[in-house]
């Protein structure tokens, strides 16, 4: 793939898949960026890689800043309902999103929130909550109980244990939330497709229309430039989490 | 500085009920020692206190205000938990001025405070450090001075000195009790170690079985039990039994065994007077024996424990393994044969039927 997005349409076009290309050009990812034609326009899939990132970075800041707060109370307070609530979360966690998406479209279509970047949004942090929430829950379960206690007696409330205490021992737990949840939303095509609305199309959305544009020939080396182009920032968020990984956030609290 | 008064506490953890009508009174000031084997509900009583678990029944009264529903946070205790529980992401300086942050005191008030506990504890070279990057006893002291920087009317430790090598627990031990005397703090202390309950206590109560076994003085409990768990469980080596009779013949009760006769000329007994042909058991402490004496029975050595300063001396009595103290180098040896008598300090006496104090 990467080859082919270097080569020229001419070379292609010669039919030698896994021969280096004679020369290096990059033709093929600049149309790709900027002329390619998604449909009825021709600009390139660089609107939807800024859709995708608008969509991307609220999606996942929420979703993660409500999954850990919702894991903090579940593992923590013990509210009324609260196993009911996990259980219920626990069946969302495995029921397909495909199943949900017509009753959801009847919800938010009389809230004008379908076809929005703030819809959307809203989508996304849906159907994240189940597993955010049980990830967060499983993370601030495995920690002493008696942190949590010590500092109920030290006087915290429910929202200072959580931002001064319990946060800061879910950092790791959070850089594999937003990996998750980052990349999960990048590379989502059908709720984009159903909820953003034309305005807000993904890049995923239009790689796809990119690629299956019928009219003229067909331009293998911009197709490939477009999808290594959309692929890169799942992959970029990979390699960059690395270091963020610390381990035995909890030493030192116990005894031994 | 606040008293303590439990009625008749009843505590469950899953579905087993672990405290069950315990009742107990704690002076103002008081140095008491839970002290009681694994599992038998101590840190639970203390978390029930402190209002970190709901309890099944009874009450919890501080200066005879009822807390029994209180928020952790309105009871004003400082507790020292079984786990040190410090807060890992924060510094020591941070772990200990949480609690104040929280309850919103003054910024300057703070900074006096914290640094009074660091210079108390001597924690004032580690304040900036986390708690991955101290040793296990200076965890301990922080734990200490995160339970003392506030003025709390109460203070509930946990075992702090559990898991500490001996040294560092003797001095911290002796630092404990210094504490205590300076600030003069009503101070519950949990422990399973009867060496700690016996030197800090100014009275010790045993727990077994969700209850309070007895409360009293530790020369009290060390001296007189109030029944067998107490006694089997208070010294090293432990109490010494042997199940007979009672004889009440010309005024003078003595406890008779098949082989084995002892006057009891001062016993204090409770209640009933006793009763001729009563079945009992006698418990003798190993330091109540007297070996070489011009005894009052003989017996054979069966092993030696050296400890240092003294050896312990295992031989049989009357089918019962027996221990008695003796001098390291002027002690007898395995096999041989020796006199035994039982020196004047009072031994005690146990019923045989629900093992309380005769
Ligand atoms: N969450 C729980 N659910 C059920 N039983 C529990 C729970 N927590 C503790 N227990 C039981 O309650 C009893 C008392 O526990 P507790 O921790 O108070 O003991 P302890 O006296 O502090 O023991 P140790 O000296 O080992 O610390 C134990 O038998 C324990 O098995
Ligand atoms: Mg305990």
């Amino acid at each position: 793939m990467s080859v082919t997005s270097l080569k020229s349409m001419d070379e292609i076009r010669l039919g030698q898949l896994f021969a280096w290309p004679s020369r290096l050009t990059l033709e093929a990812w600049r149309a790709a960026w900027r002329s390619a034609c998604t449909g009825v326009a021709c600009e390139g899939i660089r609107g939807g890689f800024w859709n995708s990132i608008a969509i991307v970075l609220p999606s996942t800041l929420i979703a993660i800043a409500l999954g850990a707060l919702n894991g903090y109370a579940l593992a923590f307070w013990r509210a009324r309902g609260a196993s009911l609530l996990f259980g219920l979360l626990m069946l969302g966690a495995f029921i397909p999103v495909q199943v949900l998406m017509f009753p959801l479209v009847r919800l938010l279509g009389p809230l004008h929130l379908v076809g929005s970047l703030a819809g959307i949004v809203l989508v996304h942090v849906i159907f994240s909550m189940p597993i955010m929430t049980l990830i967060f829950r499983n993370h601030f379960a495995a920690l002493p109980r008696e942190l949590f206690l010590a500092a109920r007696l030290d006087g915290g409330g429910f929202l200072r244990i959580f931002l001064q205490l319990m946060l800061p021992l879910a950092v790791p737990m959070l850089v594999v939330a937003a990996i998750m949840q980052a990349t999960g939303v990048w590379n989502d095509y059908i709720l984009g497709l159903v909820f953003a609305g034309r305005e807000h199309l993904p890049m995923t959305v239009q790689l796809n229309n990119l690629v299956n544009t019928t009219t003229g020939a067909k331009l293998y080396n911009v197709d490939m430039a477009a999808t290594l182009l959309t692929s890169l920032v799942p992959l970029a968020i990979y390699l960059l989490s690395g270091r963020w990984f610390v381990r035995g956030i909890a030493a030192g609290a116990m005894k031994g | 500085m606040a008293a303590v008064s439990i009625r008749d506490l009843r505590v469950h953890l899953g579905g087993q009920p672990v405290i069950d009508g315990l009742d107990l009174e704690v002076a103002s000031g008081e140095f008491l020692v839970l002290l009681g084997p694994s599992g038998c509900g101590k840190s639970t009583l203390l978390h029930a206190l402190a209002g970190l678990i709901d309890v099944a029944g009874g009450s919890v009264a501080f200066d005879g205000v009822d807390q029994t529903w209180a928020s952790p946070r309105a009871r004003n205790i400082g507790m020292v938990f079984q786990s040190y529980a410090l807060y890992p992401t924060m510094t020591v300086a941070g772990n200990l001025s949480f609690g104040l942050r929280a309850r919103g005191t003054a910024r300057a008030e703070i900074a006096a405070r914290v640094q009074r506990a660091a210079s108390l504890l001597q924690l004032e070279p580690l304040l900036a450090r986390k708690p991955a990057q101290l040793s296990g006893g200076q965890r301990q002291r922080v734990a200490i001075g995160r339970a003392l920087v506030r003025d709390a009317g109460v203070y509930l430790l946990d075992e702090p000195l559990s898991n500490l090598d001996a040294n560092l627990r003797a001095a911290l031990r002796r630092e404990l009790k210094l504490l205590h005397q300076r600030l003069g703090a009503t101070m519950i202390y949990v422990t399973h170690d009867q060496i700690e309950a016996l030197t800090l206590a100014t009275r010790i109560a045993v727990l077994h079985q969700g209850r309070v076994q007895q409360l009293g003085t530790p020369g009290d409990v060390y001296a007189r039990p109030a029944n067998r768990f107490v006694a089997g469980f208070m010294g090293a080596p432990p109490m010494n039994f042997l199940e007979g009779r009672l004889a009440v013949s010309g005024g003078t009760p003595r406890f008779v065994a098949a082989g084995f006769e002892l006057e009891l000329r001062d016993y204090e007994f409770r209640a009933a007077a006793p009763v001729d042909g009563e079945p009992v058991v006698l418990g003798v402490r190993p330091e109540q024996l007297r070996i070489g004496a011009p005894g009052s029975w003989t017996s054979q050595v069966t092993l030696i424990e050296p400890m240092g300063n003294h050896q312990v001396v295992w031989f049989d009595c009357a089918g019962s393994g027996w221990s008695a103290l003796s001098d390291s180098d002027a002690g007898p040896r395995v096999g041989a044969r020796i006199a035994l008598a039982v020196s004047s300090s009072p031994v005690s006496l146990f019923r045989a039927d629900n093992g309380t104090r005769r």
